[in-house]
């Protein structure tokens, strides 16, 4: 496997700066052409413990992240201690030598067992506990090292700016860190130094401070370690517009021009990030007539053009959801967000949405498990729920996304389905996706139509001042006015009802109107095309197939491109809409494959047991992983060259990450 | 057009028990919408689940019956997404104030413009009689196998603690005072919050009509005294009169004060009311200018060839990278 590609790794206590030095190193890359790809780990904490971010860089398509760290930059001691012997050999760290006597044994935030594996690889090598010793190991194991004195460097942009107190320059080590790492590739300067003062452009004192510390860092790497580190980053020309984003906003910003205009939720990682971004934009800008009906006030001419989005911040997610239902109900795109502990307490929710026929989307970022589980990891655990939440039955959809795009253009689906088939809709995104930053092409939103179904304006057909909600029709897809529609009303009730909405135990009725609200799924099964509920990737014949869903998408698809260069094919077919299941299609290919291996993020196979269920159709050997740490493309690489040489267990459990 | 009560009947068979207070409470609303001539097409009422959840069925406006507990934020997502709609919430004791008790306390900070009336009978009904959160420690209905073990909940002292701005009691045999007392709750902008005295004549034998209108409660005569008093008649204000801190803390204090009365003695009528809190549509409108003018439900989202209206250009641009 020859990768073309660069990996770099920086670490820190949480809330020092690490998320900062990973977005300003990314779009350094990015605005020079480079394609990145970025992955965030971090604990349940908000300060204190240790996060780091492993950024991607190549001049091709990138969609995954790898294990491999060619290149770490440290500006304290932990992450020296936890990732300095991760880097390859060959490949390149970066320290403050004021560090060197810091003792392992000090850092109260580093587990036990690691401390001890650790102590005894220094000791069998003869060297202390230190960070002396790691950097000493890391040395004879190829690493080239690369000391600079921040503090020294700091102080000569403080003398330049007038700034004196040590640990307010200190702020800039994480700046400081980056620009030495991009020294050491010779990347052009002027790129970090835009990326500096962008990301610091509400501060321009601030900004330009930073800019000379990135300008001092390359002085002082230029001087001491011009041409020691072979591998060179330089900026080429982009193809066309990029972006660079991250999972949560996609989501965001897809509701927005989805037309969502009530989104709830309760505070919960990593699902609260795409609230507060719309809670940050909800005073949108709308193009042509923005207002049915007359203006009601003399200012509504003033606000011509605008729209609000209402984001509420609930007591619970049962709050969250049954408000989204409300808004629903009253005829407006709604949605909810959150993950797996709030998702629990959605259920009884999600069953009166689809008792009433109402549309609601539920965008559930899934997390580790089960109960507080691995709150800021990832896992994909929650499948089989999302499937089954709810007592009793009623139809909904559920869609998954595997990567940053689909994320966009499936939460605009996910809001059109709930109002073509009057159902909820659950949007499966997880921890791995919307934690990850990426470059991806500029989004086409034209390609984006809102379709909202048989939605009615007003209401002409009544019976006695009364509307048929629930009318027998031969699609089972009543016409649905909104409640506050002019001309009639109805009622809803959790109850079986009859078509107005009133309670009815009725047997007769109650067979009807199951088969009316079940039988929605088999019509958006006849009505979706098959390009929308699944993406087939690879040569119709190959040598592996694999079967998956959700963000390993990017992971895999890199592995295919190595697995290729080495001869082996392999096809892959990704779920995206896991109801209803596209049956008929998976069977015909799973059924000429010759070897299928189900890949997923969690201990079950989940995915593997859905397929059995709906084709029966056994998928034998199984790629799992559930350390809360997403599968790179490297270890699926090495996963199906061991299942393609017959090396591998039936049950092949992934361990990689820290 | 005027609104006839008859036009606010509807066909659905009414199942509660003959002699229920809940008729009463259903009646009293039909005559307040009837006589604000509400429109029944601009008016939801929201029921959480119990003998009270089947309310809405029998009203003629829009009606949606909920989960039970959830009264309140289905009506809250409703009335956010749609703040022209009059909104009216109706559940039972146990819906508001146990499984629902969450709800009751967090709506109570956002001065959401609907009225919630509660249908306060202290046991639950639907399920046959046992203790609700509003039932005293020590008493024993009927159908209670032994005494109550919990204590029970003030309800209007939760709610001015929690922050309703209008909170009121009725009774629900005094149908014009209660009429009375919800047309003013709907007027009221911003939370207002109706506990109704309740008779459940199936399950709770302790707190009856009779036990209201007076049995055993005799005077130096001899005459039956009626339990319930109407505080207006009683020279009690309630009423917030300024935007004045002193002025509230005074009107909350007093309102936490009369709640203690219950029993013998139970007042009746308006125990608090403020209008001088932002209501959280004002609130929301200050975050975003076009909420007010062009809320949620009237906003046109798409061309009618499906091309999405809302512009996310400027978004898109913060983000671009080359
Ligand atoms: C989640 C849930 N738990 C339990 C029930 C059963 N249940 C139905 S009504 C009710 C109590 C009703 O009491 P209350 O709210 O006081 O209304 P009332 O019948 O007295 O009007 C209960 C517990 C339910 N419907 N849903
Ligand atoms: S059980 Fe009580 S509350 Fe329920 S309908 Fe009968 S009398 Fe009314
Ligand atoms: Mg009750």
């Amino acid at each position: 496997m020859k990768r073309d590609d660069f990996s770099w790794m920086i670490g820190g206590v949480q809330g020092s700066g690490v998320d900062t030095s990973a977005i300003v190193f990314s779009k350094a890359a990015a605005s020079g052409g480079l394609y990145v790809f970025g992955k965030r780990e971090y604990y349940s904490n908000i300060k204190g413990e240790h996060s780091y971010f492993q950024v991607r860089v190549s001049k091709d398509l990138i969609r995954s992240h790898v294990d491999t760290v060619d290149m770490l930059a440290t500006f304290e001691e932990e992450t020296i201690f936890r990732h300095a012997l991760e880097v390859r050999s060959e490949g390149a760290i970066i320290y403050d030598p004021d560090q060197d006597t810091k003792r392992l044994d000090t850092i109260p935030t580093i587990e036990a067992n690691v401390k001890a594996t650790l102590t005894a690889e220094l000791s069998k090598a003869g060297l202390s506990a230190d960070v002396k010793g790691v950097i000493e190991l890391a040395r004879r194991r190829g690493v080239h090292i690369y000391p600079v004195p921040y503090n020294d460097l700091l102080k000569e942009v403080g003398t330049k700016h007038g700034e004196t107190s040590l640990s307010t320059l200190q702020r800039m080590l994480n700046v400081m860190a980056v620009a030495s790492s991009f020294a050491l590739l010779s990347y052009d300067q002027e790129l970090v130094k835009d990326a500096v003062r962008k990301q610091f452009k509400s501060k321009p004192k601030v900004a330009e401070m930073n800019a000379d510390a990135v300008g001092a860092a390359y002085g002082f790497m230029g001087q001491k370690y011009a041409g020691s580190f072979a591998y060179k980053l330089s900026p080429v020309k982009a193809d066309g517009t990029r972006l660079f984003v991250r999972g949560n906003s996609m989501v965001a910003m897809a509701k927005e021009l989805a037309g969502c205009r009530l989104q709830t939720y309760y505070p919960i990682t990593p699902a609260s990030d795409e609230s507060e971004y719309l809670e940050a934009h909800s005073e949108m800008q709308l193009d042509g007539a923005a207002s049915q009906g007359e203006p009601r006030l003399a200012e509504a001419a003033a606000m011509k053009g605008k729209g609000a989005i209402a984001v509420v911040q609930s007591e619970d997610e049962i709050a969250a959801v049954t408000m989204a239902i409300g808004g629903g109900i009253a005829g407006v795109r709604s949605s909810t967000s959150t993950s797996g502990p709030g998702f629990s307490l959605m259920a009884e929710g999600l069953g009166y949405a689809g008792m009433n026929e109402v549309p609601v989307v539920v965008t559930l970022y899934s997390r580790g498990g089960p109960s507080t589980g691995l709150p800021t990891r990832h896992e994909q655990g929650d499948l089989r729920f999302a499937l089954h939440a709810g007592h009793g039955e009623f139809p909904r959809l559920v869609l998954a996304s595997g990567d940053l795009e689909e994320a966009f253009y499936d939460t605009v689906r996910a809001f059109n389905y709930s109002e073509k088939y009057q159902t909820p809709v659950i949007h499966m995104v997880d921890k791995a996706l919307a934690n990850s930053d990426g470059t991806i092409p500029m989004l086409d939103v034209k390609r984006v139509k809102i379709d909202r179904g048989a939605l009615l304006r007003e209401i002409k057909d009544v019976t006695n001042g009364e509307f048929k909600r629930f009318k027998h029709v031969e699609s089972g897809i009543s016409p649905r006015a909104p409640v506050g529609t002019k001309g009639g009303v109805y009622w809803l009730t959790g109850d079986e009802h009859d078509e107005v909405g009133h309670i009815s135990e009725d047997p007769v009725n109650r067979d009807y109107m199951m088969e009316k609200r079940m039988g929605k799924m088999e019509l958006a099964a006849k009505e979706i095309p098959i390009s929308d509920r699944a993406n087939f990737f690879g040569p119709e014949k190959a040598d592996v197939t694999v079967v998956s869903w959700g963000s390993t998408k990017g992971a895999i698809l890199d592995a295919m491109e190595w697995l290729k260069s080495d001869g082996i094919t392999v096809n892959f077919l990704q779920i995206r809409l896991v109801n209803p299941f596209p049956t008929e299609y998976v069977t015909a290919l799973l059924s000429k494959a010759k070897k299928v291996v189900g890949i997923e993020m969690n201990y079950s196979g989940q995915l593997i047991g859905i397929v059995r269920e709906r084709t029966c159709i056994p998928v034998e050997q199984m790629v799992i992983k559930y350390n809360g740490r997403p599968m790179s493309s490297e270890e699926i690489y090495d996963a199906i060259k061991m299942i393609h040489e017959g090396k591998a267990p039936k049950r092949m459990v992934l361990k990689r990450g820290a | 057009m005027a609104l006839k009560l008859s036009d606010l009947k509807t066909s659905a068979h009414n199942d509660w028990c003959p002699g229920c207070g809940d008729f009463g409470i259903l009646n009293a609303v039909q005559m307040a919408l009837a006589e604000m001539n509400a429109d029944p097409s601009g008016t939801v009422v929201v029921s959480g689940v119990g003998c009270s959840g089947k309310a809405p069925h029998f009203i003629k406006t829009y009606g949606v019956h909920t989960l039970h507990g959830r009264a309140v934020p289905f009506a809250t997502g409703i009335k956010l997404a749609n703040p022209n709609l009059n909104v009216i919430i109706e559940g039972g004791d146990g819906d508001g104030m146990g499984i629902g008790a969450g709800h009751f306390v967090n709506s109570g900070r956002r001065n959401i413009d609907m009225l919630y009336i509660i249908h306060d009978n202290e046991v639950y009904g639907l399920t046959k009689g046992q203790a609700s959160p509003t039932l005293g420690l020590g008493k024993k209905t009927k159908s209670l196998p032994l005494p109550n073990i919990n204590q029970a909940i003030n309800p209007i002292m939760l709610a001015v603690a929690a922050g309703y701005t209008w909170v009121a009691r009725g009774y629900s045999y005094d149908v014009r005072h209660l009429k009375d007392l919800i047309i003013k709750g709907i007027r009221h902008k911003g939370y207002a919050f109706l506990d109704v005295l309740q008779p459940c004549p199936t399950y709770n034998d302790i707190l009856t009509k009779e036990y209201w209108a007076g049995e055993g409660n005799l005077d130096a005569s001899g005459r039956p005294q009626p339990r319930t008093y109407k505080l207006e008649e009683n020279g009690y204000d309630g009423i917030v009169h300024s935007d004045d801190e002193a002025e509230i803390e005074k009107k909350v204090q007093q309102a936490i004060l009369k709640s203690f009365e219950f029993g013998d003695h139970t007042p009746i009528g308006v125990f608090y009311q403020n209008e001088f809190v932002p209501t959280y549509e004002e609130r929301l409108t200050g975050r975003s200018p076009s909420y007010k003018t062009n809320p949620p439900a009237s906003q046109e989202i798409a061309k009618p060839d499906g091309t999405p209206l809302t512009n996310i250009d400027k978004l898109l641009d913060e983000l671009r990278v080359s």
